[in-house]
């Protein structure tokens, strides 16, 4: 993989990030964002992957259930319950610790394919990503 | 003796059933658990006294490192918990914790966590993991401190009084969705450790998570958990004490007690009430009420075990 921008949390530096890295990856042609090169807002149309990939933990459940992304996108998940939480994926490819109440977790998905998780502290918390 | 507790008793301490605001105390025989008030027991010391020699206190969910607004200071209440212990007229030879010693797996948490432990007078200490305490992948810091007993694998066995104690851990082996697990390699061990022994030999059996299903959609139960009691059913007296849920939840099914215990750091709501199983946040002067341990003693002259909760109020 090229050098690629640090990518926080923040809602902006996700959403700026996410379109650097479309654009910087050379094999990503057949998913390519219209007008993404050195844009700085997402492309207007509402498809999925323009939404900022964050998913809350809230009330014993991840909102979104399932967040679709493109691939090198980096998708970041926020407890905002009095009680921890972790994201732990089922086949082990990313393990977040204890995520106490508001602290984040962040995974870059470089492969397309569908990447299912849980709360090791509460496993009926699932969730999904789907990396196109 | 069960027979002699007044009936008065039971229906006081059946009320505890839930949450106490008061401690209750069990006598079990034959399989056969009778519970009586811990006031009306502390009243009467006689007859606590033939209920036999304090056997061992249970602690569970310390969780040293919460500090939210349900309980913004547990190192307190595990500090009066453990005056409360010490404070017992007779000591019980072990302690045993049933998960969740700490709430984030931190290491400054468990060291804290063992600093205040080493205040109970009763130097033995036996603890199992709760899945708060193996958030990190390799669980490396609980077995650090407390491995030793179970050779970094969790659960072991040992004996004490002529009663057979079996720690199991049903927190490493999750499945989404599902309840906790404790799994075929460690199924099979209970199997190979429990042949042979006599069926008169009282057992307790101890994991974090409830070893029956008190609420699935919450995760209170063990899947498998049906295996275990399919090998201890031949024993005449068995005991399965857990945590997790922070309340006292109990049932009796034909010679097995099921007990959970409080925890010493916050309450959680009952099964199915709210959106999950978080901390309930009440009145400050509510909350010693709904916090405690559990002691066991051996009964004299019966294999048979007698339980008493006691709160922080």
């Amino acid at each position: 993989m090229p050098a690629s921008p640090d990518v926080r949390c923040s809602q902006v530096s996700v959403a700026i990030g996410l379109t650097l890295l479309v654009a910087a990856s050379s094999g990503a042609a057949s998913a390519q964002t219209p007008g993404a090169a050195g844009a700085t807002s997402p492309p207007a149309a509402t498809r999925a992957d323009a939404a900022p990939p964050i998913v809350i933990a809230r009330d014993f459940m991840f909102g979104p259930g399932t967040i679709t992304i493109k691939a090198g996108a980096t998708v970041t998940w926020k407890n905002t319950d009095d009680e921890p939480h972790t994201v732990v994926s089922d086949t082990g490819l990313f393990r977040s610790g204890a995520l106490d109440t508001n602290e984040s977790f962040t995974f870059r998905f470089d492969k397309p394919g569908t990447y299912h998780y849980a709360c090791s502290i509460h496993p009926r918390m699932v969730g999904t990503v789907v990396v196109e | 003796m069960p027979d002699k507790i007044p009936v008065v008793a039971r229906r006081s301490a059946l009320k505890c059933l839930g949450f106490g605001a008061a401690g209750t105390l069990f006598a079990l025989a034959g399989g056969v658990l009778t519970p009586t008030s811990l006031l009306a027991a502390a009243a009467d010391p006689k007859g606590t006294a033939r209920l036999g020699k304090p056997l061992f206190v249970q602690i569970s969910d310390t969780h040293i490192g919460f500090n939210k607004e349900a309980n913004p200071d547990v190192t307190a209440t595990l500090s009066r918990s453990i005056d409360l212990v010490n404070g017992l007229p007779q000591q019980p030879e072990l302690i045993i914790h049933t998960g969740d010693i700490t709430h984030l797996s931190k290491p400054a948490e468990f060291d804290l966590a063992q600093q205040l432990f080493s205040q109970l007078r009763a130097t033995e200490m036996h603890t199992v993991p709760g899945e708060h305490d193996t958030t990190d992948a390799t669980v490396t810091e609980y077995f650090n401190r407390f491995g030793k007993a179970s050779g970094n694998r969790g659960y072991y066995s040992f004996d004490h009084a002529g009663v057979h104690f079996v720690a199991l851990v049903n927190v490493l082996e999750f499945k989404p969705g599902g309840l906790g697990t404790l799994g075929a390699a460690q199924l099979a061990w209970v199997a190979d450790d429990l042949k042979g022994r006599s069926a008169s030999t009282p057992i307790v059996v101890f994991a974090h998570m409830p070893l029956w299903t008190i609420y699935e959609p919450w995760g209170w139960g063990t899947g498998d958990a049906p295996q275990l009691m399919e090998q201890l059913r031949r024993f005449g007296s068995v005991t399965v004490l857990n945590g997790h849920i922070h309340q006292i939840v109990q049932k009796v099914e034909g010679n097995v007690t099921f007990h959970t215990a409080r925890s010493t750091a916050y309450p959680q709501p009952e099964a199915g009430v709210g959106t999950g199983p978080g901390p309930l946040k009440v009145a400050a002067d509510q909350l010693p009420g709904m916090l405690g341990v559990t002691s066991v003693a051996v009964v004299k002259h019966a294999r048979s075990l007698a339980l008493a909760d006691a709160s922080l109020a």
